[in-house]
């Protein structure tokens, strides 16, 4: 635990700290861009996108290599990892607009063809005197251990440029997520928006290879926008929320990852990630499983309530257990079934409603308000004391409910 | 090729050989809210829109008419640009679209977009304002005013700050009409603004649409109830993949151009019925 506390507080050695900032950096980054890629619902091609980049590493190696040069370099290494992936990019685009094949079928082609390359490219390079210790495989997953201040600045200038741009473009970029045509129509190129956000998920995707490996950079870029849908109705709070939920996640991944020897900080990132997603599934307040859970729960309360308010007043019996449950907790009936006098006056004021809502509804044919008449709402908050006194008026007095 | 010379070519294709009425085409086309010229747009090989030539008049009610698939949103989109077109040319008070896009304003079919997303009546409002405030522009001040006024004017403005996906379909409608209004705009195109709304709602678009007119803007939609076409529109725009007809409901709307824009699609005694129920009401 101690070690866990070291690390979240960045004592945990300058290593742990420099992967911790990147990580909070990248988790931040990731969980801004995402939103707009979410939106647009284009998350899955951010996982082509991520698969893309192998090949590019493979051949940027090659190539720095027969330069004379070292072939680890991380930025040359980046730069041939981005073109590849923007090759594999264009190419699902082209797929889409120019055959009849939908865009999953364009993803799944993409993804594939470009990470067995990829695989064969590695492979290959393990057959070169200096490819054995490459560890270009740490692509994969991502690999932090020895991680350099340069790296860590390179995620951080990648990071900043991707924020930078979806902060830019909020705008069109939310125009364009929600209603394309319209976008169209007041002028914006949508295609060079969408080119835009895509240049910043490669952005993202790029400079996560190092951290969390291509393989789980999608979970990234999805799990905090949707973690984030649960908590807001607005766009521009969304961004925000989930770039504050994917940098939390990096931030303790890379911690808890510091804190023990076996543990892989890129996969430990997205399991955060992952918990933060499940909380906001469970615990959002208006979205949230517990939410609904409770509504529905009130609704229920409300409709048999009012049920058996009705048959108090109608001088029914009632049957149902959970109506009687629920008026006797209310002390609305006694134990042996019979109204008290509280119950007495409730039954009547929800048979009075009945017949006043019967009279707003011939008085008021406007939509707008009686449409609201489910039986549940009250009359109180549809209508102004005034208007029910003159309900009442033309209903003439309140009769007494016997029993 | 400027302005001048494209009318004038179009113009000459059109009418060649009669003088005046070259002139009169070359004075609509420059005078016109929109008018296209030869406007083909085709999904793959098969086209949805063939050579059609259109003028919409100002001051005025326009319903594009015609059976499913007969490429009335197609037009309306090829008109803004949304589809990119195979051949011809759209004028927009005589201008080329882009010098005169922000003179239009459009309104979507409702179903093309999704409701569940993260944003409020109000925000969709301000959509309509994204040109006017650019990249950064506050929506306070007269921005905000103008977009409250709007909602007001369809009577949304108690729902201001709902998730649009509370709203009821034609409550939807309301706010991209609204949204529409926003901009200020001197022509209106509409895509089945009434469709799957309520009697109310349609009774309150009309109204709104009238005002427009009144105010002498342009409107255009896209419209498929054909019965209320006479009530609601002064002008009808006939269409399957190529123009059927094209004029005032009186002139343009009857038996024998409905047969001809539906084909066996509308029994012959429901054609008399819309049309005589038309003018008598």
């Amino acid at each position: 635990m101690s070690a866990f506390l070291d690390a979240v507080l960045l004592q945990a050695g300058y290593n742990a700290a420099l992967v911790a900032l990147g990580a909070t950096l990248l988790g931040f980054a990731a969980g801004a861009v995402g939103t707009f890629l979410y939106l647009r619902k284009r998350a899955l091609v951010s996982d082509a996108l991520a698969h893309a980049t192998l090949p590019g590493v493979g051949l940027a190696f090659i190539a720095m290599v027969a330069l004379g040069g070292d072939g680890r370099s991380l930025p040359g290494l980046l730069l041939g990892s981005a073109l590849t992936a923007a090759v594999g990019l264009v190419l699902i685009q082209w797929i889409v607009s120019r055959t009849r094949l939908a865009e999953d079928a364009a993803i799944g082609a993409v993804l594939g063809v470009f990470f067995g390359l990829g695989i064969v490219l590695l492979t290959v390079i393990q057959t070169f005197g200096a490819g054995r210790q490459a560890g270009l495989e740490s692509f994969l997953l991502g690999s932090t251990a020895g991680m350099l201040r340069a790296e860590a600045l390179v995620i951080a200038a990648g990071g900043t440029l991707a924020v930078l741009a979806i902060w830019l473009l909020r705008r069109p970029m939310t125009l364009v997520a929600f209603d394309p045509g319209y976008a169209a129509a007041l002028g914006y190129r949508v295609s060079w928006i969408d080119f835009a956000m895509m240049g910043a998920v490669l952005a993202v995707t790029v400079i996560g290879l190092k951290v969390v490996g291509l393989v789980l950079i999608v979970a990234l870029l999805v799990i905090p926008p949707v973690a984030a849908r649960f908590w807001t109705e607005r766009v521009h709070l969304m961004v925000w929320i989930a770039a504050l939920i994917g940098g939390a996640s990096g931030y303790l991944g890379a911690a808890i990852s510091a804190s023990a020897p076996a543990l892989p900080t890129g996969p430990i990132i997205v399991l955060v990630a992952a918990a933060s997603f499940t909380v906001s599934l469970i615990l959002a307040p208006a979205r949230g499983l517990a939410a609904a859970v409770r509504r529905q729960n009130q609704f229920q309360r409300r409709v048999h309530r009012r049920q058996g308010l009705l048959a108090i007043a109608r001088s029914e019996p009632i049957r149902e257990r959970y109506t009687l449950k629920l008026l006797q907790r209310e002390s609305l009936i006694r134990p042996d079934g019979m109204p008290t006098d509280n119950g007495k006056a409730a039954a009547a004021k929800v048979s009075r409603d009945e017949r006043r809502w019967e009279v707003a509804r011939r008085m008021h044919q406007d939509a707008g308000l009686t449409g609201r008449y489910d039986g549940l709402t009250p009359i109180e908050d549809v209508f102004a004391p005034d208007e029910i006194r003159e309900f009442d008026r033309r209903l003439g007095p309140p009769a007494p409910v016997r029993g | 090729m400027t302005n001048g010379d494209t009318s004038n070519v179009l113009a000459a294709r059109i009418a060649p050989g009669g003088g005046t009425v070259q002139e009169d085409n070359a004075a609509e086309l420059a005078r016109a809210p929109l008018a296209v010229r030869g406007l083909t747009v085709s999904y793959g090989e098969k086209p949805a829109v063939f050579s059609v030539d259109a003028t919409f008049a100002d001051k005025a009610m326009t319903a594009i008419v015609g059976p499913n698939g007969a490429g009335k949103s197609t037009l309306l989109k090829a008109c803004l640009g949304i589809v990119p077109r195979v051949a011809g040319e759209v004028r927009v008070f005589g201008q080329p679209l882009e010098a005169a896009r922000h003179r239009i304003a459009y309104v979507p079919q409702r179903a093309s977009v999704d409701w569940d997303f993260p944003t409020t009546v109000l925000d969709v409002v301000r959509m309509g304002l994204y040109r006017e405030a650019g990249l950064f522009g506050r929506f306070t001040g007269r921005l905000d005013t103008r977009a409250r006024k709007c909602l007001e004017r369809v009577g949304m403005a108690d729902f201001a700050t709902r998730q649009i996906g509370q709203l009821s379909g034609g409550q939807q409608q309301r706010v991209f009409l609204a949204r529409a209004l926003a901009q200020e705009a001197d022509l209106y195109l509409l895509d089945e603004p009434f469709a799957g709304v309520d009697a109310a709602t349609e009774r309150a678009i009309v109204d709104v649409l009238k005002l427009l007119k009144a105010e002498g803007k342009a409107v255009v939609a896209v419209h498929h109830d054909l019965a209320t076409v006479a009530d609601y529109f002064d002008r009808v725009f006939l269409i399957n993949v190529r123009r059927i007809a094209e004029g005032t409901v009186a002139e343009a709307f009857n038996a024998e151009t409905l047969a001809a824009a539906y084909g066996g699609r509308l029994a012959a005694t429901h054609v008399d019925e819309l049309v005589l129920a038309g003018p008598l009401t």
